[in-house]
């Protein structure tokens, strides 16, 4: 998370029914609203990567035999660092901790890795997981881009 | 997204899928059918799955690797991930789906690109006519193999050319 008092240069936010075509479509908005902050090909990749991993985790999981909400808020706050949170009102996850561990899948039938998590935590800077069973989970997303200086 | 597949006549038990476009959940199900579809009709000991114009993939794609490795596994068969580009084989490597599937880098001709876009073209065709396995085998022919280089070493020459130009 961005320090409290970090100022938020500019916001989107985005409502989407939980339907596997939107798991592209909001990696390329995000991918889309990120492009101001000029990043390198890879950093914009692992963007895509850890936003595919919370919205498809939102449909495969909170939503499994239902269609339902899913909020995307992305930010960028000053010092060229982006917010992602992916939030939905779904099943929520009983153990974070459980859920978190690589290789951990409630849905190996449908051939799931178990990777999301490890994915996101790997390709973003900081992952924060927030969830309550029966009400949703929500996801931050935090990344620093690199300036052309550093 | 799509999918091209080929027998390799030196190899008779190869299979070579090509995927191409981006891997995640929503796209894998249906890369997935057309891999088994066809790893049922032609029985392959080394399964290769091709990722050289994958230009995304998320944690979906493991699944899918780890998936027909279980199913070649089961039938004795082996995996390969063969040219990965970087941005792909860092989500791999992160998830280290290379103790399951090596990674492989092999040079393919363009023609041999070529070949097995319209063998599968002509496939597909088959396929509603007549339900068969349709997948050609062909031979690969050493000649044709140096012509992609050749008209490579044009396009440099041109290039150089082109930049002598400009000076």
């Amino acid at each position: 998370m961005p320090k409290k008092k970090a100022k938020i240069l500019n916001e989107i936010k985005l409502k989407f029914p939980s339907l596997s075509e939107n798991e592209r479509f909001s990696r390329l908005v995000v991918s889309g609203f990120a492009s101001q902050l000029d990043p390198q090909i890879d950093e914009i990749s692992d963007i895509k990567t850890a936003v595919s991993e919370a919205v498809t985790n939102s449909i495969v999981h909170a939503y499994k035999n239902e269609i339902g909400k899913i909020e995307l808020i992305a930010r960028i706050y000053e010092d060229n660092i982006i917010y992602i949170k992916i939030k939905d009102y779904g099943c929520g996850i009983p153990d974070i901790k459980k859920a978190m561990e690589p290789l951990f899948t409630t849905s190996p039938e449908e051939e799931r890795a178990g990777l999301g998590f490890a994915v996101m935590e790997s390709f973003m800077d900081k992952l924060k997981v927030l969830s309550k069973e029966g009400k949703g989970t929500s996801v931050i997303l935090t990344k620093k881009i690199k300036t052309k200086l550093d | 997204m799509g999918l091209k597949l080929y027998d390799e006549v030196e190899e008779k038990s190869k299979l070579t899928a090509y995927i191409s476009g981006e891997i995640d959940h929503h796209s894998a199900k249906s890369i997935r059918k057309e891999i088994d579809i066809n790893i049922e009709k032609l029985n392959p000991t080394n399964l290769y799955l091709d990722f050289s114009k994958v230009d995304f993939m998320d944690s979906s794609g493991i699944g899918l690797v780890m998936g027909r490795y279980k199913l070649q596994s089961q039938r004795g068969g082996k995996v390969f991930i063969q040219n990965p580009p970087p941005l792909i084989k860092k989500v791999m490597l992160v998830a280290g789906i290379n103790k399951l599937a090596k990674i492989v880098s092999i040079d393919i001709p363009l023609s041999e690109m070529q070949k097995a876009k319209e063998t599968v073209q002509n496939s597909d065709k088959q396929k509603n006519e007549t339900k068969e396995v349709s997948i050609d085998v062909h031979k690969n022919d050493a000649n044709k193999n140096k012509e992609p280089e050749k008209a490579l070493e044009e396009v440099e020459d041109n290039a150089e050319k082109e930049s002598k130009n400009t000076k």
